[in-house]
């Protein structure tokens, strides 16, 4: 995400934080903390993005191990499908009556 | 005054007067209640450290340190507002929380001297809050059934900070120990230095024995057991020495403190001092 | 006499006009996106002297912890302090995306030649500074970044989104203090005045100069980074906070201040900006207590930083080892 700094004897890494609001929620980008391990890095982010309980759950990800899609990216790679309908429930008529899930 | 009081001097001349015994044993100093006594020694603990904690507020090594640092600080000023209510409740004389921290002086104060030291650097704050923090956790997690219910539900709640606390200066003490040359000298020194004061966090005295009979038990030998075995696994991962026992320090739980504490007390009482029967 | 910054020559013309479509439209922008080098750069700025802004502000507050005259005031500092530590660090990692190092950002601090905002550069007398701090300085932080919320740089904005929770909290927490000490003994009631008499001016110069004198609000302003003027939200907090210094029963030290019934405003008097350029340009009370502080904690806190990156070196190789 960001250029590489070369280290120095203090350079902490930076590590990406994800938390998990409530058990079952998807898990959400809180921001990021300096670390220079997996552990401390997760206690960091317990005590910079979850203090206050609003985590039930994190993750901690080194931000160097991240691969972001481009900005060009937008469009092509994203195409919604919108004109494929089949991939829509919608497209599927279920006799009436009969539960499909 | 009378030639004769002059010569023996004031104590005498008041025991003359039937007011206070020339010999007696005041060496001994007077107790409270044992419960009260006990909430005392354990919210005075919390109250102090706490305190020393939070002097770090802006001064950490690190933006997540200290965050990390005032995390703890709050657990433990929390416990301590806990157990200093209940210790006022037990006394029944109507002091709360708030009148026990700031309107008892030193020699009131029951907290291990371990906790009245200062900060140091970072080493020496990190290696103290490692030992006490080991410590307090296999207190809470033996008070857990105690029969005094504030008692028991501080413990429930405290349980799962001090967890927190063991494992994060837990780690430092790791990453110091085993990092460069330089952090290794310097939390060594510390851990030589404050062993000395652990001793006084496993003593027994008469006052747990009377608070043992009404069901709060606590098993002295074996939590300092446990803590033995919890501190040399940090210990050997951090490629520290642990320090030989020598004669230890103690005093803190009759309220027999190093300076330190005066000075502690100077500043943090000094506000609510300035300005007696005022609300904040 | 403030110049009309131009785009630097290398901005593609045709790029520049795409992204102006975007912040026309209420695009957000986000770190991967196309953007002119000057608005990275006016982006790194305000958010690095916001982050740095933080962390400075820890300072003044941080003075009374160890007196706060009751275990739930302690508490409640500590928590306030604390907060500003980690809004500090939401901002650093923001302005990380952008590009730079928050050691870089920590050194330019350090050696002073980065800005933060005037008002922590007064020294914090009594404990009522805690109660007037918490409404004055945080209500008129409050005003910006509400508005600041809506920014156009998404990691900004997102940040700003979370501070403004807790930020509400705090201005409660001090105005409730202050509250405390209107209806308590009358040295109390001094004590909350010389405060608030100390700190006024120096919370509406928190805004800006006008921005006529100020060189970089057109540009931001039409890069939807600044969404109102300084003197919009310098109005706005006046309004905002003339009636709860009514309810306290003090008086703020401003003669000219009176109830304008046609504009509905507040007008207030003549703010002195000589004082305020002394004090951004180092001269103010605090100054060098501030970044003596922050450079003896950094310099102290030097042999543990470099004490956790080796023991990780360590642990890295033993697992490449084994």
């Amino acid at each position: 995400m960001s250029e590489v700094v070369p280290p120095t004897d203090s350079h902490w890494p930076l590590w990406e934080v994800f938390t998990q609001g409530s058990d079952g929620a998807p898990f959400e980008h809180a921001g990021s903390v300096h670390a220079t391990d997996a552990e401390q890095a997760l206690q960091n982010a317990r005590d910079v993005y979850a203090r206050r309980g609003e985590a039930v759950n994190l993750w901690v990800v080194p931000s160097a191990a991240i691969t972001a899609s481009a900005p060009s990216d937008a469009g092509p790679f994203f195409d919604p499908g919108n004109d494929k309908a089949y991939r829509h429930p919608q497209f599927y008529i279920a006799p009436r009556g009969i539960r499909i899930f | 005054m009378a030639a004769h009081e002059e010569e023996l001097g004031i104590a005498a001349g008041e025991a003359a007067a039937g007011r206070r015994p020339v010999a007696g044993p005041s060496r001994t100093p007077v107790l409270g209640a044992p419960l009260v006594e006990y909430l005392l020694r354990l919210g005075d603990d919390r109250l102090i450290l706490g305190h020393r904690l939070s002097e770090w507020c802006g001064h950490g090594p690190v933006l997540e340190e200290d965050i990390a640092l005032s995390n703890m600080a709050l657990d433990l000023i929390g416990q301590a507002a806990a157990l200093l209510r209940l210790a006022g409740e037990a006394e029944g004389q109507g002091r709360d929380e708030d009148a026990l921290a700031y309107w008892r002086e030193a020699v009131q104060f029951r907290n291990a001297l371990i906790t009245e030291l200062p900060n140091g650097d970072f080493g020496v704050t990190i290696v103290r809050q490692f030992l006490v923090s080991a410590h307090s956790l296999l207190l809470w997690e033996a008070l857990l059934g105690a029969p005094h219910e504030g008692l028991a539900g501080v413990a429930a709640k405290a349980v799962k900070e001090v967890r927190y606390h063991v494992r994060h200066s837990g780690e430092w003490v790791v990453r110091l120990g085993d990092g460069t040359p330089e952090s290794q000298a310097r939390v060594q020194r510390a851990l030589d230095d404050l062993w000395r004061y652990t001793g006084e966090l496993f003593d027994a005295d008469a006052v747990d024995a009377a608070v043992a009979a009404l069901g709060i038990v606590v098993d002295h030998a074996a939590l300092k057991a446990r803590w033995d075995g919890l501190v040399d696994e940090v210990l050997a991962r951090a490629t520290l020495v642990r320090p030989a026992d020598g004669p230890m320090r103690r005093g803190g739980r009759v309220g027999r403190h190093t300076e330190h504490l005066g000075h502690l007390l100077s500043v943090m009482q000094s506000v609510t001092r300035a300005h007696p029967g005022a609300t904040w | 006499m403030p110049e009309t910054p131009r785009p630097l020559p290398t901005d593609d013309p045709a790029q520049v006009a795409a992204f102006e479509a975007r912040i026309a439209s209420g695009e957000s922008i986000e770190p991967k996106d196309w953007m002119p080098e000057r608005y990275r750069r006016q982006l790194t700025r305000m958010m690095s002297q916001h982050a740095h802004s933080e962390v400075v502000g820890m300072l003044p507050e941080g003075n009374w912890i160890t007196r706060a005259p009751s275990l739930r005031r302690k508490m409640s500092l500590i928590a306030k302090v604390q907060d500003e530590a980690g809004h500090g660090l939401y901002i650093y990692c923001g302005t990380e995306t952008l590009g730079v190092d928050r050691f870089q950002l920590f050194t330019q601090l350090l050696d002073g030649t980065a800005k933060y905002s005037s008002i922590f550069n007064y020294p914090t007398l009594s404990w009522a500074d805690m109660g007037v701090i918490g409404w004055l300085v945080d209500g008129a932080a409050i005003v910006n970044q509400t508005v600041l919320a809506k920014t156009s740089y998404g990691p900004y904005a997102r940040a700003m989104v979370r501070i403004c929770k807790e930020e509400n909290f705090h201005k409660r927490q001090g105005y409730e203090i202050c509250m405390t000490l209107a209806k308590g003994t009358p040295a109390q009631r001094a004590m909350l005045q010389d405060a608030v008499d100390r700190f006024w001016w120096p919370s509406l110069m928190m805004f800006g100069p006008s921005d006529t004198d100020s060189p970089n609000s057109a540009e931001l302003l039409r890069w939807k980074v600044k969404r109102k003027t300084n003197d919009e939200l310098r109005q706005r907090f006046v309004n905002l906070t003339v009636p709860q210094a009514q309810e306290l029963g003090i008086t703020l030290p401003d003669p000219d201040l009176r109830y304008n019934a046609e504009t509905k405003n507040w007008d207030f008097g003549a703010i002195d900006w000589a004082e305020f350029f002394e004090v951004i340009q180092g001269n103010g009370p605090c100054n060098r207590e501030r970044l003596e502080a922050r450079r003896a904690a950094h310099e102290e806190g030097q042999w543990v930083r470099e004490a956790a990156t080796a023991h990780a070196a360590k642990r890295a190789q033993s697992t490449a080892a084994a």
